[in-house]
């Protein structure tokens, strides 16, 4: 018997955009059963090559063979009707519709044709949970009421809810954690064993050990290695296929504490909490320190950043820089102290995505360049453009507009408005989210080099290697707690995770 | 983001080297904003275009009546008064706002300044009155946005009703003549500066401001983050509310402004003034290439929508089209031009 063909395969698929060549022949291979990973660093053609298995962007070039048919994904229906379902980043559901309408959206049951039968579509929506393993979901419940987590299960029944045969899951485990991801695991597994094939993206190599089949690594718009076996390949052969260098995680070195310690705080945080969200919570912070704060999702770590800085309004406690309350709840009081913030969403929260470098790293300090209002352009793109400069921005340009940017590179322009500001207190929340393996080590250097120039760095990350390997000092939290404070370098990423899940420390 | 060109002929094929003003000295790199800013700068150039196509248009159907001197006097003047409008309304759309208010306050602004305590005080009464109705009414809409937190279209919906009932109570339905001399004269011919009328000559001056500040100043680049990403600017430190409060303050402004003139051009005050000016200013700015959500938009591109319009609707009176064929191609000229930005914002996203 002649082996089954392929369930999937993407042949020298290429797809230009104005300017970029976005994907130049790029082959696919998918099998009934499979998970397969797809791997590559940002801009290296993952997101097209998706987006063109969904029907979402036609390719100029190449062809796709389906269970052995050419065929040709012309739109999202087409694709959906041959059982492709992708599950996006941003999750694509609509708020304000409840779990089981967005589970059925566009398919739903009907009586007459257009009268919704609500309770089939609850008893199916229900039916799916259960399967997803999270039968707590309350179908009739507004999806814009349930956590992330809750929200990418509902994507996943909506996949479910088609006859599928292949779901593409882009960063699932983004913004899970840790017992969130083990569930969607299961659930990979469960798909695996009825013969659906997972095409599986994530920046994190271990768990494409854990779960993957096959990788296929991308780069520059290629596949420069298709269908390694996902357990046994060399982790520093990936790396190096996906960044044509041989470098991983590298942490700057530390300095010596020397005068660092016996300085006076330059940030003091004094029983900050907020109802709900984080318990009272005292740090200092001193010029060239990192602190790091180490914790799951949800447990208050980004809020606490955040409240620092004046965006959410503490329930008590106070922030003083140089020994001076802040003004609680004021943004302004806090960029006017010296403080800055690099948000977790960066898009979203930070950047001007349409505008010039020179315009996000100036917008801080615009007053700066100007006299009675009037701007000098000249004296803002110089100084902007020594911001940019002195943190190696790519590429050269303050015109370029930063939509156009790598992550690693829009998060530059994000500390290089702090920079311009000559804030002297930094809060970093997520700072290599979204940034490629390659060009993470050059942000921790930038960033330990900052602090080096003496400024005062508060770190949140959920990448525990991260926090152990940037900071010098690190808090753990949990449930919005301290549970413990200690040095870096008196701790492990095993102790973390302890700490983390346990809330003491075991032995 | 272009000056407007003396003349229409400019047009052509000399896109490579134009650059807006915000663009840098050429440089091999800068693909991604020089492809933006040519974007803008097409887009008014392909404005200017259809401009002289009207006015070829024009020329041929009623060569006589259209090229008269008098005649484009007289579309420059019809476009100032809307015109001034516009260049509020632009500023509040690319902060992330949104203007319904500005007919009414247009309304409110000419009766007050027109009622006959007002015209007691002579000249500098109706301008004083006309600006600092229209600066309470701005101020009203900014802080019930800014501070009350209320949406821009329902707050400003509320002032088009309060101040159209304002207007009404005001004059009792009857047109208020303006018997002040030296207001009227502004509007006659031996007031015009080298054959240009002074309202004309204000709406330039508008114009030019406005693009400077959106432009060269802080406040422009504020106006344009707040509307491009509010919460992106927030927490970069800046005052969103209070530049918020500010924009419908400039909006009011430009409606005093225009209040003013339209009492010079039409002799009197009326409580129906500035009918439906919120939606031709809207429709101005849009086909302009201001975009609804904020955070993009250009001055002269408002402008030349404003032209375009008043343009049109001359052409249509000279060759007797009725004003229910002038609205109905206003329509179209609408959805095409949104159409067109569709597919140029498409083209920028990869």
């Amino acid at each position: 018997m002649a082996p089954e063909p392929p369930l999937l395969t993407m042949s020298g698929i290429t797809k230009s955009f104005p300017g970029v060549r976005a994907l130049d022949g790029v082959d696919l291979e998918v099998l009934a059963g499979e998970v397969h990973c797809l791997l590559g660093q940002n801009g290296a053609g993952k997101s097209t090559l998706i987006k063109v298995l969904a029907g979402a962007h036609q390719p100029d070039g190449g062809a796709i063979t389906w269970r052995g048919e050419p065929v040709q994904l012309s739109s999202p229906i087409t694709a959906m009707r041959l059982g492709i379902a992708t599950i996006y980043q941003e999750l694509d559901l609509v708020e304000g519709l409840s779990v089981a309408e967005n589970v059925f959206l566009g398919h739903e049951p009907t009586s007459a044709g257009f009268v919704v039968r609500t309770r089939e579509a609850r008893t199916g929506a229900a039916a799916l949970l259960k399967r997803l393993g999270h039968p707590e979901i309350d179908p009739a419940c507004p999806v814009g009421s349930l956590s992330a987590a809750h929200q990418q299960i509902v994507s996943m029944a909506r996949a479910l809810s088609h006859d599928v045969r292949l779901i593409v899951m882009d960063e699932p485990s983004a913004a899970l954690d840790p017992d969130e991801v083990d569930n969607l695991f299961r659930i990979v597994d469960g798909l695996t064993a009825d013969g659906v094939a997972v095409v599986y993206i994530s920046h994190r190599l271990e768990e494409i050990r854990r779960i993957g089949d096959r990788v296929t690594v991308l780069k520059d718009g290629r596949a420069v290695a298709g269908g390694l076996p996902a357990k046994s390949t060399p982790t520093r052969d990936i790396v190096a296929m996906m960044t044509g260098r041989t470098v991983e995680y590298v942490f700057p070195e530390r300095p010596a504490p020397g005068g660092r310690a016996t300085a006076a705080p330059v940030l003091r945080v004094e029983g900050l909490c907020r109802k709900g969200e984080f318990e009272p919570v005292d740090l200092e912070l001193r010029p060239g320190e990192i602190v790091g704060l180490a914790g799951l999702v949800g447990s208050g770590r980004s809020e606490i950043l955040e409240t620092v800085y004046g965006a959410r309004k503490p329930a008590a406690g106070r922030v003083l820089v140089d020994g001076t309350p802040l003004r609680p709840g004021s943004v302004r009081a806090a960029v006017a102290a010296g403080i800055g913030l690099a948000p977790e969403e960066r898009k979203a929260q930070a950047l001007l995505l349409t505008e010039s470098v020179t315009r996000n790293v100036s917008v801080s300090s615009l007053s700066r360049f100007a006299r009675a209002g009037w701007l000098d352009r000249g004296a803002e793109r110089d100084a902007a453009r020594a911001a940019t400069r002195e943190l190696s921005l790519r590429p050269d340009n303050p015109d370029a507009v930063v939509r156009t940017l790598s992550g690693g590179n829009q998060q530059k322009a994000v500390l290089a408005r702090w920079l311009l500001r000559g804030c002297r207190v930094l809060l970093l929340d997520e700072p290599t989210r979204g940034v490629d393996i390659g060009a993470r080590a050059e942000l921790y250097a930038v960033i330990r080099r900052l602090a080096d120039e003496g400024l005062a760095v508060l770190l949140v990350s959920s990448e525990v290697p991260e926090v152990l390997g940037l900071a010098d000092r690190v808090l753990v939290l949990r449930e919005g707690r301290v549970v413990h404070t200690a040095d870096a370098r008196e701790l492990d990423e095993h102790r973390v995770l302890d700490l983390v899940m346990e809330g003491s420390p075991t032995s | 983001m272009t000056q407007p060109a003396p003349s229409a002929q400019h047009h052509g094929p000399e896109q490579g080297t134009v650059t807006g003003p915000a663009a840098a000295p050429p440089s091999k790199q800068g693909g991604g904003l020089r492809a933006l800013g040519l974007r803008a700068d097409v887009r008014n150039l392909s404005l200017l275009g259809v401009l002289a196509v009207l006015v070829a248009v024009g020329g041929l159907t009623e060569p006589d009546a259209f090229l008269d001197t008098g005649n484009l006097q007289l579309i420059l003047t019809q476009s100032s008064v809307i015109g001034v409008v516009t260049v509020g309304v632009t500023l509040v759309i690319i902060g992330g706002g949104i203007d319904l208010s500005v007919g009414a306050m247009v309304a409110l602004a000419s009766v007050w300044a027109t009622t006959l305590a007002t015209q007691d005080f002579g000249f500098a009464g109706i301008l004083f009155t006309a600006v600092v109705v229209g600066l309470a009414a701005g101020l009203v809409n900014g802080v019930l946005i800014a501070y009350g937190r209320l949406v821009p279209f329902i707050a400003t919906l509320a002032m088009l009703a309060s101040a159209r009932g304002l207007a009404l109570q005001i004059t009792d339905g009857k047109t208020q003549i303006v018997t002040v001399r030296s207001v009227l004269d502004l509007g006659l011919p031996d007031a015009y500066v080298l054959g240009i009328p002074p309202l004309v000559l204000v709406f330039a001056a508008v114009t030019v401001a406005g693009w400077l500040i959106l432009n060269r100043t802080t406040f422009g680049r504020r106006t344009v983050a707040i509307g491009g990403n509010a919460e992106a600017a927030r927490l970069a430190g800046i005052d969103v509310r209070r530049q918020r409060l500010y924009l419908y303050l400039l909006s009011g402004l430009c409606c005093g402004i225009a209040a003013f003139m339209l009492v010079i051009l039409s002799g009197s005050g009326q409580n129906t003034n500035g009918n439906l000016y919120e939606l031709d200013a809207i429709a101005a700015a849009i086909i302009g290439g201001t975009l609804l959500s904020g955070g993009r938009g250009t001055i002269v591109g408002s402008v030349l929508g404003v032209l375009i319009f008043t343009t049109i609707t001359n052409i249509f009176a000279l060759n007797n089209l009725q004003s229910d064929v002038q609205q109905i191609a206003k329509g179209a000229i609408i959805v095409a031009a949104v159409l067109v930005q569709h597919r140029t914002l498409r083209g920028g996203e990869t």
